[in-house]
């Protein structure tokens, strides 16, 4: 049966971000026949319109006032819901970001919908959509799907392969005004920090170097960044790592933080918690560096090197430098 | 200042998962305050020294749910209430801000706390649904909170980036980690915790029809993620074993 579904692309920094044409490669797979429409907000959004209709949308709402140029969760929210009440959809996707996952539950108690969040694969099963998502953090995953009406689902990021760009598609673009009601913007943001443009997002990135304990202070976390910066990568930390000070909260990755499924996670004296291995372990290739032939992070690793990471992970980095200079 | 928070019991983050029957096994577990909730407890006591006030502790769950509440009340909270869900079919997201939704609006606040997320489940979306059934903005993920009067300052962590957001009571605060440093519970608070006011509330008691909150989602089931195999112990010297690594990454991971 033929699904009409509705995207909500998501932006950061003015640049749509990769998971909203995952949304859109997902609405593909069950739209079925079905339209599929995209919706973005903010003002100046041209680039981004040809972008959602070349890999997949038949049509984008754009909401180009300006009170949207930043989010907030209420002028989203009363944007989100105009657009909603609107395409009338059978089926929401949003990415699980910062956004995604500040205003979809606000949107899902108002409509009194069901909402399945932070999904890694979407498929149809007879006739019905199928939302695998991880749950204690990627120690066990469930199954789930909406019992009826609306579906509603937020996307984890880099999960679903996105379309090919056809530049050849082109979507009807329509602008719709919203209206806010009175006083509806309750949060004021007064200025925003970026601490993650000089660096990789840890979340995103394709190559994690992380710490544990064993890297012993602050400084430890240097012959990680250069390993880190040579392959492009992001620095990630155990919760022992930031516990005890050497780093930031921001990098811990583990039940507790994040979780990353780069392709290449590097493991630097962490002893490997089950804490620490469920936020890391569905990575693609793991490998370990430890002293301690006998940490259970080798049991998870592919590869594994006894020794002391201040030995090795600057050998490393040098040898990643001349064979990434041979290519 | 009447301040409430919001908080589950999980399973603690060193336990591993069994499954059986198709259902996950807490047998043998051991439970705590969800990590993110008790940055919101810590940070509702800490409220209150400030400014005065009480800070109710809310959870819905099983018998055993109670533990928690008075782990939280040894931390320092006044009361606590925990709603039986016995009844609770099929509970989703949807059914848990109902119920709270329900306990709330019979009490005055000023401020409701709650981690972000559950790492159980890991939704992240009770606080936001619950603060849209009761009418009030909220701010997630915070790592700083400041009051003022009716003023309120956060910061916000934003995937690593940091905004500062001003708002006003009453609000709905989510806790991400980073905003205080818990404190465990002293003797004499754990012992002083055992006489503080717990009620303890069922449907009938809030006016609930069971029908009316059955969740809007259902799990079809639940797995395990397939066993890793541990791969391979380089050996010989350091200087070899790196080059192998390197090389290996290269051509059979295929990952540089």
């Amino acid at each position: 049966m033929s699904k009409n579904v509705l995207v909500l692309a998501d932006i950061r920094d003015g640049e749509l971000r990769n998971v909203a044409l995952e949304c859109l490669a997902a609405a593909s797979r069950v739209a079925d026949g079905g339209v599929v429409t995209a919706t973005v907000f903010g003002s100046k959004r041209k680039e981004t319109v040809e972008q959602l209709s070349h890999h997949g949308a038949d049509q984008v709402v754009t909401v180009s006032d300006t009170r949207l140029d930043s989010y907030t969760t209420d002028a989203y929210f009363q944007a989100f819901k105009q657009v909603i009440e609107k395409v009338n959809p059978d089926v929401i996707l949003t990415g699980h970001t910062a956004v995604g996952r500040d205003v979809s539950p606000r949107i899902a108690a108002r409509l009194e919908l069901g909402l399945i969040s932070d999904c890694t694969e979407v498929e149809v099963v007879d006739g019905k959509m199928v939302f695998t998502r991880p749950i204690y953090a990627g120690k066990a995953f469930v199954k789930k799907s909406v019992r009826e009406g609306t579906v509603f689902a937020t996307l984890r990021p880099n999960n679903i392969p996105v379309l090919e760009a056809d530049t050849s598609r082109s979507a009807v673009v329509e602008e719709l005004e919203v209206t806010f009601a009175e006083d509806a913007i309750r949060t004021l943001v007064k200025e925003v920090v970026r601490k993650t443009t000089d660096g990789v997002d840890l979340s995103e990135a394709r190559v994690v170097v992380s710490g544990g304990r064993g890297v012993k202070s602050e400084d430890g976390f240097k012959p990680l960044q250069e390993l880190a910066d040579v392959l492009g990568g992001a620095v990630g930390a155990s919760r022992g790592a930031c516990d005890a000070g050497y780093c930031d909260y921001a990098l811990q990755i583990g039940q507790t933080g994040k979780v990353v499924t780069p392709d290449l996670y590097i493991a630097c004296g962490i002893s490997g918690a089950i804490q620490h291995l469920a936020g890391m372990s569905n990575s693609k290739v793991i490998v370990a560096i430890n002293k301690d032939p006998e940490a259970s992070i080798f049991s998870v690793a592919d590869y594994g090197i006894v020794g002391d990471l201040f030995e090795v992970v600057p050998m490393l980095t040098e040898e990643f430098k001349k064979v990434l200079v041979e290519q | 200042m009447d301040i409430l928070v919001c908080l589950k019991q999980t399973f603690d983050t060193e336990e591993r998962i069994v499954i059986e029957d198709g259902q996950i096994s807490d047998d043998g577990v051991e439970f705590v305050i969800n990590p993110y909730d008790e940055y919101a407890v810590e940070e509702a006591i800490r409220l209150r020294d400030e400014h005065g006030g009480e800070v109710t502790v809310i959870t819905v769950g099983p018998d055993r749910a109670e533990q928690a509440l008075r782990t939280a009340m040894a931390m320092g909270a006044d009361k606590g209430i925990i709603v039986d869900d016995e009844d609770l079919e099929n509970a989703d997201e949807y059914s848990i801000a109902r119920v709270l939704a329900a306990v709330i609006k019979d009490l005055d606040f000023d401020i409701i706390l709650g981690g972000y997320m559950a790492i159980d489940d890991g939704s992240a979306q009770v606080g936001p649904r619950l603060a849209e059934l009761l009418e009030i903005p909220h701010i997630s993920t915070i790592t700083k909170l400041t009051i003022d009067g009716e003023s309120v300052e956060a910061e916000k962590d934003v995937e690593g980036d940091v905004e500062y957001i001003q708002s006003k009571l009453p609000i709905l605060v989510t806790a991400q980690q980073g905003l205080n440093d818990p404190r465990y519970p002293s003797l004499p608070g754990i012992m002083k915790a055992k006489k503080k006011p717990l009620e303890q509330l069922d449907l009938d008691d809030l006016d609930l029809d069971e029908e009316d909150l059955e969740g809007k989602t259902e799990t079809l089931e639940v797995f395990l993620p397939p066993e890793k195999e541990a791969g391979k112990i380089l050996e010989g010297e350091l200087d070899e074993q790196v080059k192998e690594l390197v090389q290996r990454l290269q051509s059979e991971a295929k990952v540089i």
